[in-house]
Order: C-alpha cells, then sequence, then structure tokens
C-alpha cells in the first residue's frame, strides 16, 4: 500500500516528529503551544494516588513514607499543639520572615548593583570577580563562616538567605541592563538627559521585566537556603521543624514541612507573576 | 538665519587586520530654514553615520558641524532625532511618551501635557492619547516619534528612515503628513531613505551619497514637494514625466554604485 498524503514523516515516528498543520486562528508550528493545565492536573492526581496505594497495601513501611492521611494527621496535630513550643504559624511566620527579609534586602542592595554593573565597567570590574567566586559556592559551604563571623542569631541566617539570594538579582538587573534598546536611549540623550536621567527613566523600566524573572530565581534560592540557615541555633522556622523532625524520624512532619515550604514559595511565585502582568504589561511586546 | 553647517567633516577609524574604513570624506552641506535635506544612497554610504554627527552621537575625525554658529559637541534638544523603531517607551502611554522630552527638561506635568497635546493634535493622535503604545500600529507608532521629537522646539529634526518599516500604503499617507508638519512648523529637516520615490517627493534638496569612502556624488534640488502643497494630489506628482525621469536617473546612480560593491 502507498502512502497517498502528500505531507508526514515516514513510518509510525512520522506522526510525533512534525507538527500537525494548525487549526484555524493558530500559528503553525510555534513551540510549546497548546494547553497543559489538564495534564499537570492528572499527573498531581496520580502521584497522590500512587502515594496513597503503596502506603495502603503495605509496599512501604510508614517509617520511610508515610500516607497522605499519616501527613495529613500530622498537619492537623501541630496545627493544634505546636511543634517543640512553638505553635504552627510561628513557625511559619518566623521562616517567611528570614526569607522575604532576606530577600527584600537582596532587592535594595542587588538591583541598584546590577544596573550599576550593566552601566559602568568600573563597577562591573570592582564586583564581578567577588560575585562570581561565591554565587557557585553551596551556601552550606560557608555556613560556618557565617556562624564564625557574624554569629549564631539572626544575623548569620539572614545573611546567608541574603547572599543566596544576591547574586541571581544583581546578575538579572545587569543583564536587564541591555534590554533597553539604543534608540530609546539616544532618544533621552538628545532631549538633553543626564546619565542618571537615563538610567532612571529609559534603562531601570526597560529592565524590570528581567528583575521580575530574577526575583522569581531568586526567592526560589531563598526558599532552597532557608533550611541550612536554620540547622544551627535555630528554636522555629520550617526548616528547623523539618530538621528536627528528621532526628526523631517523624517523617509525617518531614514530608508536611516540605509541603508547606513549597506551598508558600509557590504562592509568592504567583503573586509576583500577578504584580509582574500589573507592572510590566508590555513585557515582550515592546 | 538658521542653518545648520557641516565644514570638511571625515570620518575614519581603524579596523582591525584591515585597511581603515574611510565612512565619511570631506562632506561639506549647509541646510538653511526651510530647507527639507533627503539623504539616499547605497548600503555603507555613510548617510546614518552623517545623521550621528549631526544629533552629536559620534565625533567627526575631521572638520566640524556647526548648528546656528554654535559647534556640535554632543546630543541636544535643538536637534531632534525620529528613529525608524524601537524608540518609544512601551511602559508609557502615547501622552507622557510625547512629553518624555519634557520631563527630561524639567518642565512641570501641567506644561508638559499642554505643550505635548498640542503635538499630538497636530499629528492626529487625540484618540490614542491614552493608549498603550505597543497597541497601535506602525505608522501611529511613528506619528507619536514624529511628535515627541517636536515638542522641544528643535531647530531641526533628524529622522533616520523614520518610514522604513511602513507597509506601502501607510507610507504615503505618512509622507504627506510629515510635509505638512514640516510646512506648519517651518523646521528644518534632515531626512534619511532608501526609497528614490519617496526621496524626491518629500525633499526640497536632495544629496546621493556614494560608498567607499562615503561621500556626497549628486545633488539635486527638487520641486515636487512644493508641487505637492499647490494640487494636493501625491500620486499625480509621482507619476509625471519628469519625476519618472529623475528617479529613473537617480536609480542609475544607486544602482552603479551597489554593482561597484559586488565587484570588490
Amino acid at each position: 500500500m502507498s502512502d497517498t498524503r502528500s505531507t508526514g514523516g515516514k513510518g509510525f515516528l512520522g506522526g510525533f516528529m512534525k507538527a500537525k498543520p494548525a487549526k484555524p486562528g493558530e500559528i503553525y508550528g510555534v513551540p510549546g503551544q497548546g494547553e497543559s493545565l489538564k495534564i499537570s492536573a492528572v499527573v498531581i492526581a496520580s502521584l497522590i494516588f500512587v502515594w496513597w496505594l503503596v502506603t495502603y497495601a503495605g509496599f512501604v513501611k510508614p517509617l520511610f513514607l508515610p500516607s497522605p492521611m499519616g501527613v495529613i494527621d500530622a498537619f492537623l496535630g501541630i496545627l493544634k499543639d505546636g511543634f517543640t513550643g512553638a505553635s504552627f504559624w510561628e513557625h511559619v511566620w518566623v521562616s517567611t520572615l528570614r526569607v522575604f527579609g532576606a530577600f527584600l534586602l537582596a532587592c535594595v542592595i542587588g538591583i541598584p548593583l546590577g544596573i550599576a554593573m550593566g552601566m559602568s565597567p568600573f563597577a562591573r570590574g570592582v564586583f564581578d570577580p567577588p560575585i562570581e567566586f561565591y554565587r557557585p559556592i553551596p551556601p552550606l559551604a560557608y555556613l560556618p563562616l557565617m556562624i564564625i563571623w557574624f554569629g549564631i542569631d539572626e544575623l548569620s541566617k539572614v545573611l546567608l538567605i541574603f547572599l543566596s539570594v544576591l547574586a541571581p538579582m544583581a546578575l538579572g538587573a545587569r543583564a536587564g541592563v541591555k534590554s533597553a534598546a539604543i534608540e530609546q536611549i539616544h532618544a533621552a540623550y538628545s532631549f538633553g538627559a543626564t546619565r542618571w536621567q537615563v538610567i532612571r527613566l529609559v534603562v531601570l523600566p526597560s529592565a524590570m521585566p528581567e528583575i521580575f524573572t530574577a526575583m522569581r530565581v531568586g526567592i526560589g534560592f531563598g526558599w532552597t537556603t532557608l533550611v541550612a540557615a536554620e540547622m544551627v541555633a535555630a528554636t522555629s522556622g520550617l526548616g528547623y521543624m523539618v530538621l528536627s523532625a528528621s532526628r526523631f524520624l517523624q517523617t509525617p512532619i518531614v514530608i508536611m514541612g516540605i509541603v508547606v515550604i513549597a506551598a508558600i514559595a509557590y504562592a509568592f511565585d504567583h503573586l509576583v507573576r500577578f504584580v509582574e502582568r500589573r507592572v510590566v504589561p508590555w513585557k515582550g511586546r515592546g | 538665519m538658521t542653518a545648520l553647517a557641516i565644514r570638511n567633516v571625515s570620518v575614519f577609524y581603524p579596523v582591525p587586520d584591515k585597511p581603515p574604513v574611510h565612512a565619511l570624506q570631506n562632506i561639506n552641506l549647509e541646510i538653511h530654514e526651510k530647507d527639507f535635506v533627503v539623504a539616499l544612497g547605497a548600503s555603507g554610504c555613510g548617510k546614518s553615520t552623517l545623521l550621528n554627527l549631526i544629533a552629536g552621537f559620534m565625533a567627526p575625525s575631521e572638520g566640524e558641524i556647526s548648528l546656528n554658529e554654535r559647534v556640535v559637541t554632543g546630543p541636544g534638544a535643538d536637534r531632534s532625532v525620529v528613529f525608524q523603531k524601537h524608540a518609544l517607551l512601551p511602559w508609557l502611554n502615547v501622552l507622557d511618551n510625547v512629553a518624555f522630552g519634557l520631563k527630561i527638561q524639567g518642565h512641570d506635568k501641567a506644561k508638559r501635557e499642554k505643550i505635548a497635546r498640542d503635538f499630538i493634535k497636530l499629528l492626529g493622535l487625540e484618540q490614542f492619547e491614552q493608549s498603550a503604545t505597543y497597541e497601535l500600529s506602525g505608522g501611529m507608532q511613528q506619528r507619536v516619534g514624529i511628535a515627541r521629537a517636536l515638542t522641544s522646539d528643535p531647530a531641526i529634526l533628524l529622522m533616520d528612515e523614520p518610514l522604513g518599516a511602513l507597509d506601502a500604503l501607510t507610507r504615503e499617507r505618512a509622507q504627506e503628513l510629515i510635509l505638512k508638519v514640516w510646512r506648519d512648523t517651518g523646521k528644518m529637516v534632515f531626512f534619511i531613505t532608501h526609497s528614490v520615490e519617496e526621496a524626491l517627493f518629500m525633499g526640497t534638496r536632495l544629496i546621493v551619497m556614494s560608498p567607499r569612502p562615503g561621500r556626497i556624488s549628486h545633488v539635486f534640488d527638487l520641486p515636487f514637494s512644493k508641487q505637492y502643497f499647490e494640487t494636493g494630489n501625491a500620486r499625480e506628482i509621482k507619476a509625471s514625466a519628469e519625476f519618472i525621469a529623475l528617479r529613473e536617473k537617480i536609480l542609475k546612480i544607486i544602482f552603479t554604485d551597489e554593482a561597484g560593491a559586488h565587484d570588490e
């Protein structure tokens, strides 16, 4: 039998290798075109189902993987009685304060720093080596130094998280400087703008989309570093909760803590995206 | 009398492992009040370099440029630039884009908006005052750029292929609009284009530039925009025998220059 179709690849895999013709109103060949929400919902539901199945059927001991209900019980228990003397909300509050305090500090310092690095070869020459030096080092590696230098109180914890957020913020803002079109900059100068006016009125607004992306990446690093920051001399916080629960093999609490951290980070990411749509509706269209 | 004077201007710069680039050689040009000077030429003839020199974005290697007897040493509000594209600020609406130059110059909000509205009206943008610039068509965006350039009351408008990105129909309408704005404001204009028809139709004077080294090879005085103001019929002028004859003559010059480039 010969194939009478005029297009399409050969054989069984041909259909997968070539894009299908677009439906009217769509554009042919746009990468990643189509809805993915339903697929994600099905995947999440299946994962929870498999989780429930393996624990219900007893394939895995609860010590290694507690059932979904066990995790929910742990959650309700801590919500009611707290954990090691502090209420659930206190743990959440303390960690949120640490991460967001460090994040805000990183924004306030990192954004101007990145803009300066993008604008001035001098600033780039000064700050590029130290940032590129510490950026790839895991925070756990310099945690001991932070404690030796800044003590075991809040300062060293917040600074550790701050450092992990600072690098992506500065690099994002620095890359964002390149977003301003040379025509926009020339237009400002030809109206007699000073360098400072060009930075404030053209470069910084142009860099906002990149800065928002950097914020999303940065806050992610912040939550990643939280557990490390709460390893030493902490008495509350979500990272502390996870770590001390793991020492007593309270696996349900470990999993619950992980889910809570993920939920807060996810909610904040959506908040940033919401603000981004309001502040830079022109992203990708300017 | 206001005038822009370009005297003995040359631009050359070294390139690694190659002979130095002679972008412009001994350019002499005067632009007087009410002149609409159009620069045309094969790519690499230095017309954009010349515009950048007048705007003050680049310094000449030799010679000097002066506006009303004052030597140009950098960008300034007496020489406004209209770019081909990408020059508007997408985070500002049309009104704030037009008022952008006035904001830089430190005028208060009420004055800024009053002046901006005058030029918004002149360019026919009243309905779009609050629109986002990226929602406008290419032609409308260029009107915003022109209105913005006019707000600082420059002595000369520098237009770097302002209509190059527009479709043919919009482009013809925009040509007529720019001519009317030029007539109503009395600004000197230095206008770069790749379209011979556009150059002939719009300019009072045409300079044809040739590459390697970039230089002014021919100068023509043009009657067509004056005819347009008398008759109001752009197509008729562009279809006239006189217009077509000159168009072909200039195309021949440019094609010869281009062919020379390919022979090298």
